[in-house]
């Protein structure tokens, strides 16, 4: 084993200031599959929100919940399969295992966020990872939203099984993703790049008999 | 549906989540050049294959990501308990041999061999973590 430590990390901003074409990891799909309307008799409805920031934290739950109060004014969830979210619901933080997190936050914050995150760790033991190029966020509502994660997942979606406030990871339409609810009637999916498509195609397909409709 | 509880979850997961990687406690030699071919081949190739109570590595593949032990009778398919990394388990092939010495479970003759534990004694045990 060397005894070698890196004493600094290579962090770089993915967005440029200078204006340059950036596609959401659905944009081919909606150009070839299409995007059905939201209307009267839609129960079930889909809305992307593409390029928001998403950081992977590693590392001692105690030394990052320190850094993430500090930064965020947000604390780690400490819980298993626990989401904490800001008063706005547009930043928050998710247990993925127990050295393991994710924070979403508005596009364009994340690298700022990521040096400050930096700053206040210091000599911690960590790593920060920037995994926005490579996933997506779905919202899921409407009042077959949970009938259709029914025919997905295995996974219990029940209310007694999985309240406001949970997310985990797990398979879906056997591929996988991350399933959170922040609020009440609100899903998340968090979806790879890789799966995108498909995911968004099974959706669409098991949303179908709801009157699944794409908003934006 | 057959769930498994991941012990860094918390939770019973779905069985599709996980993955097997076989035995569990395998030990690498602390000095590897003072190794016989004989240790070496051991730990790398030899694997035991109980018959009964068997302690396994598996890994919550789709989830934490995290690997973790589980006690399993392979006669019966079933996981007696799961527990992390660097734990130790508390049944055993030893520990369900005790209980049957000291006469707390009633053992029926002539029923199946098992290494260590009858069907008997596994069922004694079902339910210590649910």
């Amino acid at each position: 084993m060397s005894d070698y430590t890196a004493t600094w990390a290579n962090v770089y901003d993915v967005r440029p200031e200078t204006e340059i074409p950036a596609e959401s990891p659905l944009a081919w799909s909606y150009h070839n599959s299409g995007r059905p309307n939201v209307g009267t008799n839609s129960r079930a409805v889909l809305r992307e929100r593409a390029m928001l920031g998403h950081l992977i934290l590693r590392g001692g739950a105690i030394v990052l919940d320190d850094a993430v109060r500090q930064v965020l004014g947000l604390g780690l969830p400490a819980r298993p399969n626990s989401l904490s979210q800001d008063d706005s619901g547009e930043r928050s933080i998710q247990w993925l295992s127990p050295d393991e997190w994710l924070v979403i936050v508005p596009g364009g914050e994340e690298f700022a966020l990521e040096k400050r995150l930096r700053e206040a760790l210091g000599g911690a033991h960590y790593a920060i990872v920037n995994v926005g190029g490579g996933q997506t966020l779905l919202e899921l509502e409407g009042e077959m939203a949970r009938e259709l994660l029914m025919k997905s997942t295995p996974y219990d979606v029940h209310p007694d099984a999985f309240p406001v406030g949970k997310g985990v990871t797990t398979v879906f339409a056997k591929s996988s993703l991350i399933l959170r609810r922040p609020t009440e009637t609100r899903w998340e999916l968090v979806v790879r790049r890789s799966f995108a498509d498909y995911l968004y195609r099974w959706l669409l397909d098991a949303g179908a008999e709801y009157g699944i409709g794409v908003e934006g | 549906m057959f769930h498994i509880y991941c012990p860094y979850c918390e939770e019973l997961r779905e069985e599709e989540e996980f993955h097997p990687k076989g035995q569990a406690h395998i030990e690498r030699p602390k000095d590897p050049e003072a190794c016989s071919d004989e240790e070496w081949g051991d730990y790398l190739f030899f694997r035991d294959n109980p018959r009964g109570i068997h302690h396994e590595l598996w890994v919550h593949a789709v989830g934490c990501r995290k690997f973790f032990n589980a006690t399993r009778n392979t006669v019966t398919y079933e996981i007696l308990e799961t527990y992390k990394m660097g734990e130790q388990p508390t049944i055993t092939a030893e520990s369900l041999a005790n209980r049957e010495a000291l006469g707390s479970v009633q053992v029926a003759g002539g029923g199946q061999q098992t290494v260590g534990a009858s069907n008997a004694s596994v069922a004694s045990v079902k339910g210590v973590k649910a």
